[in-house]
């Protein structure tokens, strides 16, 4: 089947512009070479919607940050993925850091970041009781939030797949032919898949698809960010995002607030030889643990119930990389989506869509799209009348697998099923949050491998954790 | 809202022994809720024997000694709840519960804690490297070769010497897997010593003490670890770190009682035991809560679970009857050389012995526990050696009572 737009990538990117592109009468197919969607910096970031002082005036980033976040929390709405607008801080620790906050602030106001303010040490501390004595200024953005980076992932993909778009999972690119208007692409298990167009948000990897699609003038930088999350007995320890100013210590660690009731802190930034090298270090916990300290002293790191890494695609220009290829007609690059990618993905799905209107794309916007998606925690919302009364017409919603994050068969069984569909324990954990608390699966494991095994009709020594080669078990006794 | 006299959450060991205690005490409307598909807890996954040899004075399985209390609750009539997982406990008694049939709201007159406890993760240790398959909690394992029949992994190694994961490194070796090593962080085990012999020494399985993982290799399933001997302050010696290939790590670092429920209550909980701070009843700070087994403390066997639990039981019983009124209460606390001392508090007009339970804070030789309330030794007690992972019990008698003034302090002297 010839498609017309083919996306080389299922991370926030990619999902958000299939979403954009379901509106319309176009066959669009989502190629991922991963077990499931969001599993590079889509799964392993920061979580933060940014207010959009951070990026240079006149710059993609910030133009798309501080359009993007409106869009970003109306899309929010329509998918029903939780979000927050907590506001975030920007923290001086002493007189020489204070000019830098300043320039944030007058930076942010070029921008167009509204109801940004300067607070004293103390004037932040009457709000934020937790943060350090030694904190002189802050610069104080109510209109930066925080989502859950996979959950928006997961939601997008799934509304546009709701919506008509194809998903191809494990299918990582080996070829691209591009010939009389037509891109022809070949997995590495010989499947292929064509169409008129074809998009790159390939993430880390997207310089590799850019040289083989013909046109790559530009080199992803794979940044790993090392983060511990910790326990919601710490979730309320802040309220705000606490960012550091950037000094010679990098960008400075994060203390926030997650929207499921964590405390999140990180990341590190190292440049990593391969987007692969996920691994956690002990030089990475150490500065995680010291730096977040010298915002929040308070933070109880025994409370701590995992840690990860999630590689970021930088460039050197340090902005994004959006725009038609003028070598190749069809191909359009959305690369070096690092931060603010994530507050910035909705207006970046939205300037793609102008980009193919530009290049003449005849795009008929369909007269059913619903960009509504179902509530996947409609249940946990109820109240206990409400709760009586679904449990009685779905029993399966009464019997708690998850007892850490108390999450239901009937909602495990759902997420396995909708779109996209969880074939992997991982997966079943990022769409339910079964395994996410703090006994990380221990005990619902076994359940949830039984549960995916029974839906989809794979037996359990298939089963996997994280995809092919990662099987939960080894044999039958 | 329905009404019963007693609800007790979890139907493992504690639950039903305290149920079972509670009825024989008197109070017949005993109710337990239990959040798996059958009673007995963890004794179901738990296939090996060595249960039962104090209590029952026989040496039994786990689902055996699960079988004996079963029966005991079934005689009594005693309902069980089963599949039905309690999602809130008000300091009021209101239980909150669901099922498949839909919201249990029950009014109890008293209600008894026994959810039991679950296993430290590894995202609580900080184990660098990579996060793939193969990585279990012993518990987890067991569960999936004893319960589900499937094998985890073929090479295994092993992180600390708790007796679950001692119990796993024989089992996985009776299943045909190697185990290449059991790495122990402290200088000592903190699992019995009779099953260091039967597990680890009977196969060969050698222990590193001193040793932790300090990093986990393989992107989609383990591949190996590395390990390292570590200094007095659990820091990683860099020269002594080696490379074992492997395809599973379990871990067995440590229980965790689950006490969310007890916090959600308001319950005080003591940051040592990381149980409900109960006194000689194994009543908690809340009027009519009490709490007993491995959600109170953890402990080394099911044996004294049940004995702790027949307290809280009867204790529970005593309170719906009307018998247990309020009393005054003197503190325990650890002196030298101890721990944690429970019950947290004891009353100072009993007129029945009391016995204290506590462990010391590291292995000792010959040592004498003292137990002193101001300037007066209410017991004292001589062991040839001591060590944190051997519950110490040590009885207060009747004729001691009126000898308790001040706040009661254990402490040892080595010998």
């Amino acid at each position: 089947m010839n498609h017309d737009v083919i996306i080389a990538g299922a991370g926030v990117t990619g999902s958000m512009i299939a979403r954009e592109l379901s509106k319309y009468n176009l066959s669009v197919c989502v190629l991922e070479k991963e077990y499931d969607v969001a599993m590079g910096a889509s799964k392993a970031n920061s979580g933060i919607v940014h207010g959009g002082f951070d990026p240079e005036p006149d710059t993609l980033k910030a133009k798309l940050n501080v359009e993007g976040v409106e869009m970003l929390f109306e899309a929010a709405e329509m998918l029903n993925v939780p979000y927050k607008r907590n506001g975030s801080m920007v923290c001086a620790f002493c007189k020489e850091e204070e000019p830098a906050l300043h320039e944030l602030y007058e930076r942010g106001i070029k921008n167009g970041v509204k109801g940004m303010k300067l607070l004293s040490g103390d004037e932040a501390r009457a709000i934020e009781s937790e943060l350090s004595e030694k904190i002189t200024l802050v610069l104080h953005v109510p209109s930066a939030g925080i989502i859950c980076p996979y959950e928006l992932t997961v939601a997008s993909i799934g509304n546009a797949m709701d919506n008509g778009v194809h998903l191809r999972r494990n299918f990582e690119i080996s070829d691209i032919k591009h010939q009389d208007n037509t891109f022809t692409v070949t997995s590495k298990k010989g499947e292929s898949v064509s169409g008129c167009y074809f998009i790159n948000s390939a993430g880390c990897y997207a310089d590799v698809i850019a040289q083989l699609a013909g046109d790559c003038d530009f080199k992803i930088i794979p940044r790993a960010g090392q983060y511990l999350l910790l326990d919601k007995t710490e979730g309320g320890r802040v309220l705000h995002t606490i960012f550091q100013v950037p000094s010679i210590e990098g960008k400075g660690i994060l203390v926030s607030p997650t929207v499921d009731g964590n405390l999140l802190t990180g990341p590190t930034a190292a440049v990593v030889d391969t987007p692969e090298n996920k691994e956690i270090t002990p030089e990475g916990i150490e500065q995680v643990i010291r730096l977040a300290a010298k915002s929040v002293p308070n933070v109880r790191f025994n409370q701590v119930i995992t840690s990860f890494c999630g590689v970021r695609s930088s460039e050197s220009g340090g902005d994004f990389i959006i725009k038609a290829s003028e070598k190749i007609k069809g191909l359009i690059h959305a690369a070096a989506i690092d931060s603010p990618g994530l507050s910035s993905c909705v207006a970046i799905a939205k300037y793609i869509v102008d980009l193919l209107k530009n290049t003449g794309l005849d795009m008929k916007e369909k007269n059913d799209w619903n960009g509504h998606r179902e509530d996947p925690h409609a249940f946990r919302k109820m109240n206990d009348e409400q709760k009586n009364e679904f449990i009685k017409q779905n029993p399966d919603y009464g019997k708690i697998v998850c007892r850490c994050e108390t999450v239901s068969e009937g909602e495990i069984r759902a997420a396995i099923k909708r779109n996209p569909p969880a074939y992997d324990v991982d997966a079943v954990k990022r769409r339910t949050r079964s395994g996410m608390g703090r006994c990380q699966g221990g005990f619902c494991a076994p359940f949830v491998m039984k549960l995916i095994s029974e839906e989809h009709g794979i037996p359990m020594e298939k089963i996997t954790k994280k995809g092919e080669g990662s099987e939960m078990v080894i044999g039958k006794l | 809202m329905i009404e019963h006299d007693i609800v007790i959450v979890g139907a493992g060991p504690a639950g039903m022994a305290a149920a079972v205690a509670a009825y024989d005490s008197g109070v017949t409307d005993v109710v337990l809720l239990d959040r798996e598909d059958s009673s007995g807890g963890i004794l179901r996954q738990c296939i090996h024997n060595g249960f039962g040899l104090h209590k029952l004075g026989k040496e039994l399985t786990g689902p055996e000694y699960a079988a004996h209390y079963q029966k005991e609750v079934a005689k009594r009539n005693i309902k069980v709840y089963n599949e039905t997982m309690v999602t809130s406990v008000s300091p009021d008694r209101i239980v909150t519960a669901q099922n498949r049939e839909g919201i249990l709201k029950i009014n109890a007159k008293a209600v008894i804690l026994a959810m039991g406890c679950r296993e430290r993760s590894r995202g609580a240790l900080n184990i660098c490297g990579t996060r793939p398959a193969g990585v279990y909690s012993a518990g987890t394992a067991q569960k999936l070769i004893n319960c589900e029949g499937y094998n985890v992994g073929k090479r295994v190694v092993i992180l600390g010497s708790g007796d679950i994961g001692l119990i796993m490194a024989r089992r996985m070796s009776l299943e045909g897997a190697k185990v290449e090593a059991v790495c122990e962080i402290m200088p000592y085990s903190g699992g019995l010593t009779r099953n260091i012999v039967q597990c680890l020494e009977d196969f060969g399985i050698p222990l590193y003490l001193s040793h932790t993982v300090a990093e986990i290799h393989g992107k989609k399933r383990v591949e190996g670890v590395t390990i390292a001997q570590v200094d007095e302050n659990r820091c990683v010696i860099e020269e002594t770190k080696r490379y074992i290939p492997c395809d599973t790590l379990l871990l067995s670092v440590g229980l965790i009682p689950e006490n969310e429920l007890t916090r959600n209550a308001d319950i005080p909980i003591d940051p040592i035991t990381n149980g409900a701070i109960v006194d000689e009843n194994r009543q908690t700070a809340v009027e009519g809560i009490f709490a007993c087994g491995n959600v109170l403390q953890v402990h080394d066997l099911v044996d004294y679970v049940s004995d702790e639990a027949e307290l809280a039981g009867m204790g529970a019983a005593a309170y719906v009857l009307g018998k247990l009124k309020p009393q005054s209460t003197v503190k325990t606390t650890p002196g030298n050389g101890v721990r944690y001392v429970l019950p947290q508090r004891v009353s100072t007009n009993k007129d029945e012995d009391i016995a204290l339970f506590l462990r010391v804070t590291k292995p000792f030789g010959k040592v004498k526990f003292t137990v002193r309330s101001g300037e007066n030794i209410l017991a004292t007690a001589v062991r040839l050696k001591a060590a944190p992972g051997e519950m110490e019990k040590i009885v207060i008698k009747a004729d001691k009572m009126p000898l308790i003034t001040n706040d009661i302090t254990v402490a040892l002297e080595e010998l």
